[in-house]
């Protein structure tokens, strides 16, 4: 294990100290004192991910980056086991070896919040519950999330789940602490279901409809038998920064399509038939689509545009234009829906409350909207997850309680008391 | 197996409990009398049996609501109850519980086709929810066997499975949101038509928590279109690893077949002779491959999979020709249960999940604790996802024979744990397997997940008795267990 100081001057308070253990031994070791002396800790990995959610006071950083490897990968049972610290690149690195991949498609984080790409771990991708545009389809991480070991508030080591995709052996704590932003447990180890990659993926792509439209299109090509597996609409604006779509100079909906050549091909013809009538076509084929769905991913407009808060907004699909309309003429917003109108990038003002009002009241309680991107005094001021009715945050306080009683685990991460 | 004790108190306060339920559900909606008792005292597992309390059946939230507030107030037990299918014994009575029964739930209250999903109440049957869209070419996924009876909202509590699952998910991948009532009265909804949680993904937790976190009074689910078509293939091998071999291939292939099942050669007979499906009778293992979509991936995949199957031995093969045909391939399969009733008197479902390469080391020795328990398994087996249903025959006429059974089941599940599977695939812990639970968890795993009721049901009056052997104090539980004052990291430098 290394341990290393912020620097800090002679007489002055001493910064966050950083333990980055070697093992997961070391790492139970470190969370057991923690506890036992009630010092709160930061659960680091990357680091792609330290500028989401409250600022987390703690006096001591836990960098899992030590722990890596992959010590499970088994292709023709479908399953892959990695310590938490593993670069998400050296997983999707060797299930590409073996034409397979992670199907909840977790987008890389870095760059909106101004750090490299890949450089992110599967314990922070599994934390923060990351899904890409295949979540529709595929469902998303937790959906994946067979089992894990970790270290619980208790500075107890244990395991959850298994390795198996079939299981109701108890609870499901896995999917439970996948999403959890590290507040209940801290993940040392993660067994994920892992699946074929598609052998061939073609976009069709809808030029110029209007929002309402477009998530009406989406809506009759997710309705279809047609196993759609990305459908996501862009207006012009947002469309310049995207590749394959910015040469349209248009809005651009598109449709992915995966899986056999000729089934990909059957398929498309089909919804063009469907759907060419109501607007110009064009197509994405193969790297090309694939470099489209992999901006759509990782919100390359709002990577571009560095100055805007940016909101992650959870609503039943057909709601997505009304939303996104309503906060559009409110805030002077601009956005971009994935997941078939159901996921909503907004991009506002970082000032005052960064919409915030504006867009709770837009959202209500049938949805969620999560302030992603925004400044640190407008992350401690405004609720960065979407607020709960009292009963449900009573109980999600009561979970936190009975995993880390003494808020060791990133404390406040989530809320004031989680 | 044993049960909690009753706690006498409450069993002398039944008369004055039912007055008090009463009043909060009038009059059918509570049951008492001893003769109509009599329906709810087991479900799906006939070996256990237990006469209720008291039998309650809400038809509101506001009631259930009602009832669980009363009952938190007053100390009494509550054991919840969807259509009483559960093969785990989860819905077993308490002698001094409230039996909850869900059956009132029973209306759809809303189809929304553009956002492809369906809100339920919990009482609706699993098939009932297809039925309902199939008209416009749509259904839900899941298909547990006990589909025609079983309801949605017992497959929330079980995370019920299917022959499905490989490519379509269990019931938690399927759900989108419920609307709970904790064991407090407290309503909480969590989820809805929209994707992913906003804080802790506590509907995770609930599906397969098998009635022991909070009783579901509303489920929406995603429903999909249906595929284009569907085709089967039969595939004979002259012995199981054959078939295990081809399931391997299949998927290293990129594969990912809609149904993918496996009969052993006392379960291919049974069937066999049950439905006459057609199937060979000279081969030790049987797989159906189902493989479902467009139609123009279908007929490539039909040949992709038989060419794998030819190369892993087959000895026989057959594609289906029609819908019909497809539908007798399966016909034997769904009816391998009562198949295999007819040529035992009596049999154990077991629902053991292993890592499929495992499948040759765990037939071997299962054959084996055949011949030493004196009693014959027939094999049938989600080929797919790993998850094996061993059929146990025995004659419980036979003194002595039923725990026999029941020592053969506990080491085949044993086996499949040192395997690196998991005691239960799709059927639940319940009371069947909770014994066992310690086998496949160390204590402090256990304590982990009981942790969890701690915040949802700190009483403990909730289905207590299932899933975990020992119930330990919430109090007991929360309780820190640290040593102060030592040096930590006596290896690193210190600041």
């Amino acid at each position: 294990m290394t341990s290393v100081q912020t620097p800090a001057q002679d007489g002055a308070p001493t910064g966050p100290s950083v333990l980055k253990p070697a093992t997961e031994a070391q790492a139970h070791e470190v969370l057991r004192w923690a506890v036992a002396e009630e010092q709160p800790v930061e659960l680091v990995g990357g680091g792609t991910k330290r500028a989401i959610g409250r600022p987390v006071q703690a006096a001591h950083r836990l960098d899992f980056s030590g722990l890596r490897g992959i010590s499970l990968y088994e292709p023709e049972e479908l399953v892959l086991s990695a310590a938490a610290g593993t670069p998400l690149a050296e997983i999707e690195a060797t299930l590409a070896a073996r034409r397979q991949q992670l199907a909840f498609e977790p987008a890389d984080p870095g760059p909106l919040f101004g750090r490299p790409a890949g450089t992110q771990t599967l314990g922070g991708v599994v934390s923060a519950n990351l899904s890409g545009p295949r979540r529709i389809k595929a469902g998303a991480a937790r959906d994946h999330v067979l089992g894990c070991r970790a270290v619980s508030g208790h500075g107890e080591l244990f395991k959850a789940g298994g390795r198996v995709v079939k299981n109701v052996t108890g609870y499901d704590l896995p999917k439970l602490f996948t999403g959890a932003w590290g507040t209940l447990v801290a993940l040392t180890e993660v067994t994920l279901k892992v699946l074929p990659a598609p052998e061939h993926e073609r976009t069709l792509l809808l030029l110029g409809l209007d929002d309402a439209a477009a998530i009406q299109a989406l809506s009759s090509a997710l309705c279809s038998p047609h196993e759609v597996a990305g459908a996501a609409h862009l207006p012009a604006a947002m469309a310049a920064g995207i590749p394959g779509a910015a040469e349209q100079g248009a809005a651009v909906t598109a449709i992915r399509l995966e899986g056999f050549a000729p089934s990909v091909a059957y398929r498309a013809g089909l919804l063009e038939k469907a759907l060419g009538g109501k607007a110009a076509t064009a197509a994405l084929e193969g790297g090309a689509s694939a470099a489209f769905w992999r901006a759509v991913r990782d919100v390359a407009p709002f990577v571009a545009r560095p100055e805007r808060a940016v909101w992650r907004i959870s609503v039943a699909p057909r709601r997505g234009p009304a939303v996104l309309g309503e906060l559009a003429a409110r805030l002077g917003a601009e956005g971009y829906y994935d997941w078939g109108g159901g996921l909503i990038w907004l991009g506002t003002d970082p000032a005052g409350d960064a919409g915030a009002a504006a867009v709770r009241a837009a959202v209500g309680g049938e949805g969620h909207a999560t302030l992603l991107r925004a400044p640190e005094a407008v992350r401690t001021a405004v609720p960065v997850f979407h607020p709960q009715a009292p009963a449900l945050a009573a109980l999600s306080a009561r979970v936190k309680q009975t995993y880390d009683p003494r808020d060791i685990l990133n404390p406040g991460r989530m809320t004031a008391g989680i | 197996m044993e049960m909690p004790k009753p706690d006498a108190a409450v069993l002398a306060r039944r008369v004055e409990l039912i007055g008090a339920l009463r009043r909060i559900v009038p009059g059918e909606g509570v049951i008492v009398d001893a003769d109509e008792l009599r329906a709810y005292e087991s479900d799906g597992v006939m070996a256990y049996r237990q006469m209720p309390l008291v039998v309650v059946l809400p038809s509101t939230t506001e009631q259930v609501s009602e009832v669980l507030r009363f009952c938190h107030e007053a100390g009494v037990k509550v054991v919840p109850r969807g259509a009483g299918t559960s093969l785990s014994g989860g819905a077993l009575p308490l002698a001094d519980g409230v039996l909850l029964g869900m059956s009132k739930f029973n209306r759809i209250l809303e189809i929304d086709w553009e956002d492809r999903c369906v809100r339920v109440q919990p009482g609706v049957t699993n098939l009932g929810i297809t039925t309902a869209v199939a008209h416009r070419g749509f259904y839900y996924a899941p298909d547990p066997s006990s589909q025609i009876a079983c309801t949605i909202g017992g497959n929330v509590a079980e995370n019920s499975g299917g022959v499905h699952c490989l490519k379509y998910g269990l019931t938690t991948n399927n759900v989108l949101g419920v609307e709970m009532v904790l064991m407090n009265g407290e309503v909480v909804r969590l989820g809805g038509k929209h994707l992913d949680s906003e804080g802790y993904d506590l509907l995770a937790a609930v599906t397969g928590s098998e009635g022991l976190l909070g009783v579901v009074t509303e489920v929406t689910v995603r429903i999909l279109p249906k595929p284009e078509t569907a085709r089967a293939l039969l595939l004979g091998f002259p012995t199981v690893e054959g078939g295990g071999q081809c399931v391997a291939e299949i998927i290293a292939a990129g594969i990912i077949p809609g149904g993918m099942e496996m009969m052993d050669r006392p379960a291919i007979h049974a069937a066999e002779d049950f439905v006459h499906a057609g199937y060979p009778l000279d081969v030790d293992g049987l797989l159906i491959v189902e493989l479902d979509g467009p139609e123009a991936e279908v007929d490539h995949l039909i040949a992709e999979v038989e060419r794998i199957a030819r190369g892993c031995g087959a000895t026989y093969a057959r594609v289906s020709s029609s819908e019909e045909e497809r539908l007798t391939f399966w016909a034997g399969r769904k009816s391998a249960f009562p198949a295999v009733g007819q040529i035992g008197p009596d049999y154990l479902c077991m629902d053991g999940t292993i890592p499929r390469k495992e499948l040759p080391r765990v037939l071997r020795a299962m054959t084996e604790m055949s011949q030493r328990h004196g009693l014959r398994v027939a094999n049938v087996f989600h080929a797919g996802d790993g998850n094996l249903h061993p059929l146990i025959l025995y004659d419980a006429n036979r003194p002595g024979e039923i725990e026999k059974a029941e020592a053969f089941g506990a080491d085949i599940l044993k086996l499949c744990v040192d395997v690196g599977g998991v005691l239960t695939g799709e059927h639940g812990v319940g009371v069947e397997k909770r014994d066992l639970m310690p086998y496949q968890f160390q204590p402090e795993d256990l304590t982990h997940q009981q942790r969890l009721k701690c915040a949802f049901d700190p009483d403990g009056l909730l289905n207590p008795g299932k899933v975990f052997p020992q119930l330990h104090r919430c109090a007991e539980m929360g309780r820190l267990h640290v040593h102060r004052g030592q040096i930590p990291f006596p290896d690193i430098p210190r600041f």
